[in-house]
């Protein structure tokens, strides 16, 4: 439907004045992440002034007392390497179940869409224990731990796929002497392309931000993840430095804006499909 | 085909299943067997029956969680919905910056939990700060709190799904509408309404789901305080659990009574809306 001219231009100014109310939560944060800690909780709003602006004190004192960067690189390996597996494993294991029928494989997919909808809390405590007993307390452990508790949206997602693509070309293949394994990676994998963005990202926005789970599994006397970071300068006895939070927040947010910025469309796209499958 | 796969049934499938046991099935069965038992760690449990789910139903600290939790996600579910509606609406009309609204109301919900929660206890102490007032002395600010907190972060999410629903209609049935006379909101009821039920199937299932399993924004926003009056269920069970010695045995038939919750609540709901899609 066509607008007139004047309403147009009313909604473009609404929007934008919406909008800058929106993200201006993060500017406040940006702008206090550049203030001394005492100025920051009692008058927030004000912009930094002669006295108040201490440059990057803050974020120094967030990377060399906090350690934020060790916990950026360790939240880096962490997400990167569990999506990775969660990707390559899951993709395989709904191809082989969704085409393989059985009594087994069919209870295996059920399993799966049942696990999805079970809360973390119900398995928090005794999850954490296993994790513990088979030493899996370690950032390299915890991909394991990833790849069984998130199995179960990205199998889903997949097999929904794999049920809509035809089966003649893997066939055809198959008669011409190619294996399972060639199979998979030659022909079903560039065919599944949109899903493997679609559930990495998803799985990317979990991970990356997750808190409980690396809180309760992980070693925390070696390994931070920026949540845990984030969460420790509250929880720890004594005075909350402010400052450091702020200048942690922002750094927080940075990755996370340069990552949607470059990754909209597909974003976009992912959380469409998720949420018309889930 | 089939035959020849069968046989790849270590490649294919047991990393993933050995992983799930790991992380799901294997927990999930343990955590169902130590909600019955008596337990400090996993290896010492002494069955003891139902105990732990009469002390959880009897847990005034468990009931209070729940109603706050449940009025929480009723609020949350309505304001959620009805404004990433609205600006769904609106922004896929024909006016300049659409796409780039779009791309702004979404970006919060890439932001974690727990450092939203910060995010916000800064903006909220600071409009308190004026009236000699904190975040942390009032169930009504905690509350009202992490109301806008979870609205300013999953409106973006929902309005992404509420778009896609409202691109998928087609365009002659508006059409055909408005050339039989229907208004707007003729339109809107009986045309788009309708035809939008899957996504709003989609969108109340997750902010229901959402608000009942909240827990890193509660924690980091006000934790609970003051008094653990602002205290969801997530966040109480996990307390049960870490908080108070002896009782982790309850913690855990929290957790089962939680999971059978959220669980019945997401079928129940999704009986009621799926019973008013049409089809197209």
């Amino acid at each position: 439907m066509k607008m007139n001219k004047a309403l147009s231009i009313l909604g473009t100014l609404t929007f934008l004045i919406i909008s800058v109310f929106y993200v201006s939560p993060l500017f406040i944060v940006l702008l206090n992440s550049f203030k001394n800690k005492t100025n920051i909780s009692l008058s927030p709003f004000k912009l930094p002034t002669q006295e108040t602006y201490i440059a990057f004190e803050n974020y120094k004192m967030a990377i060399d007392h906090y350690k934020f960067l060790d916990a950026v690189v360790w939240t880096l390996i962490i997400t990167v390497g569990s999506v990775l597996v969660i990707l390559l494993c899951t993709s395989m294991f709904a191809w082989f179940i969704t085409r393989v029928k059985g009594k087994v494989t069919s209870f295996l997919y059920l399993l799966c869409v049942f696990s999805m909808v079970v809360p973390f809390q119900m398995v928090m405590f005794t999850l954490s224990k296993t994790a513990d007993q088979l030493k899996l307390n370690t950032p390299w452990g915890l991909v394991i731990v990833y790849l069984g508790f998130g199995a179960g949206l990205a199998v889903f997602m997949f097999s929904g796929f794999v049920k809509s693509i035809p089966i003649d070309i893997e066939e055809a293949a198959m008669i011409d002497g190619s294996t399972p394994l060639k199979t998979f990676f030659a022909v079903v994998l560039p065919i599944m392309k949109p899903t493997y963005i679609s559930v990495g990202i998803l799985e990317t926005m979990w991970i990356w931000n997750d808190f409980l789970l690396p809180y309760l599994t992980l070693d925390r006397n070696k390994y931070n993840t920026i949540s845990m970071v984030i969460q420790n300068m509250q929880g720890s006895y004594g005075r909350v430095d402010m400052g450091a939070i702020m200048a942690c927040l922002v750094m927080a947010v940075i990755p996370v804006v340069i990552f949607y910025l470059a990754s909209q469309k597909y974003i976009i796209k992912g959380v469409a499909a998720g949420a018309v499958k889930g | 085909m089939e035959r020849s796969l069968k046989r790849y049934f270590p490649i294919f499938v047991l990393p993933t299943l050995a992983a799930f046991i790991i992380g799901f099935i294997w927990p999930f069965i343990q955590g169902i067997y130590l909600s019955f038992t008596e337990f400090r760690t996993v290896n010492n449990a002494t069955f003891n029956g139902i105990e732990n789910y009469i002390r959880a139903i009897k847990d005034p600290e468990f009931t209070s969680a729940f109603i706050f939790t449940a009025a929480f996600t009723v609020v949350t579910v309505v304001l959620i919905n009805l404004l990433a509606f609205i600006v769904a609406l609106a922004l896929t009309q024909s006016f300049k910056g659409t796409n780039i609204f779009r791309t702004v109301f979404f970006l919060p919900n890439l932001i974690g939990g727990i450092v939203l929660g910060y995010i916000w206890q800064l903006i909220f102490n600071g409009i308190l700060a004026r009236f000699d007032l904190t975040l942390k002395i009032s169930t009504t600010f905690g509350f009202w709190g992490l109301v806008i907190l979870i609205c300013w972060q999953q409106i973006g999410y929902m309005m992404i799904i509420y778009i896609a629903g409202l691109q998928a209609i087609p365009g002659d049935y508006t059409e055909a509408a408005h050339i039989d006379g229907a208004n707007v909101w003729q339109r809107l009821r009986h045309v788009i309404i309708p035809n939008l039920m899957p996504s709003i199937t989609i969108c109340t299932f997750l902010t229901l789901t959402n608000g009942f399993k909240l827990f890193d924004q509660n924690l980091s926003l006000t934790a609970g305080e003051p008094m653990k009056s602002t205290e969801m269920l997530a966040l109480n069970i996990y307390n049960t659990f870490y908080g108070r010695v002896g009782w982790q045995g309850v913690g855990q038939a929290k957790a089962v009574l939680f999971f059978l919750l959220v669980v019945g609540l997401g079928l129940l709901q999704l009986r009621v809306t799926r019973t008013r899609e049409v089809q197209q």
